[in-house]
């Protein structure tokens, strides 16, 4: 079920706040983040942020398209290796 | 013969179902179209005056998108997800089930037919 309107979309207030801050400095760094339920508000296009999948810090580069997207939508958290196969055998064996 | 944005209706079915051969319009629309144009519903294609099928096929062509202009639409939507790189596209692009449905078994609307596994051996009865 979707989220109720009256709420308006989540967004995580402190990095909406360090964004904002680094807009108004004119400023571009990486932002390591673990909130992948955050919506990706139109404040954050042309930053790159570090969403968490558990692992590691995989980094996106926001574009217009994604708002309205959540963070963790960008950040796979599974790895497939592919099923069976002479292939997958040799994969497994590499790693 | 009545020919609705670019669909040939099947003559012999009544209107109400016949409408639905048309892509983008389902059952309740089909009678919602018939409402608004005051066509009986129980009539069949071939029984329709030219005018009617007119009005038709105005309040289609005007209010709805049916047909090329919906599937671009549509596959517009998906090819941004594609492009975007987030995990709705992923699955597309793997013609997964795109929304979490489960894909140790069944999914094969989207998966398309079964392919045989290289050396999969099958498992020997007991």
């Amino acid at each position: 079920m979707s989220r109720s309107v009256k709420k308006g979309p989540f967004i995580a207030a402190r990095l909406l706040e360090k964004i904002q801050a680094m807009n108004q400095r004119g400023e571009k760094r990486v932002i390591k983040t673990w909130a992948r339920a955050s919506t990706i508000s139109p404040e954050f296009v042309g930053h790159t942020l570090a969403v968490h999948n558990g692992n590691k810090f995989i980094p996106v580069y926001i574009t217009e398209n994604m708002v309205g997207h959540k963070l963790g939508e960008f950040a796979p958290t599974r790895l497939f290796r592919g099923h069976g196969g002479k292939l997958a055998d040799k994969r497994s064996k590499a790693k | 013969m009545a020919r609705i944005a670019g669909v040939d209706l099947p003559r012999n079915k009544r209107v109400e179902i016949a409408l639905t051969y048309i892509y983008g319009i389902g059952l309740p629309t089909s009678q919602r179209i018939l409402q608004q144009t005051g066509v009986n519903p129980d009539r069949r294609v071939h029984e329709l005056t030219d005018e009617e099928v007119n009005r038709l096929r105005r309040i289609i062509e005007s209010q709805l998108k049916v047909e090329g202009a919906l599937r671009t639409e549509v596959s517009m939507n998906v090819k941004r997800l594609m492009d975007i790189g987030c995990y709705r596209g992923l699955r597309h692009r793997r013609g997964l089930p795109v929304r979490g449905q489960r894909t140790h078994t069944n999914a094969r609307t989207h998966k398309g037919p079964r392919r045989a596994i290289a050396g999969k051996k099958k498992a020997p009865k007991k």
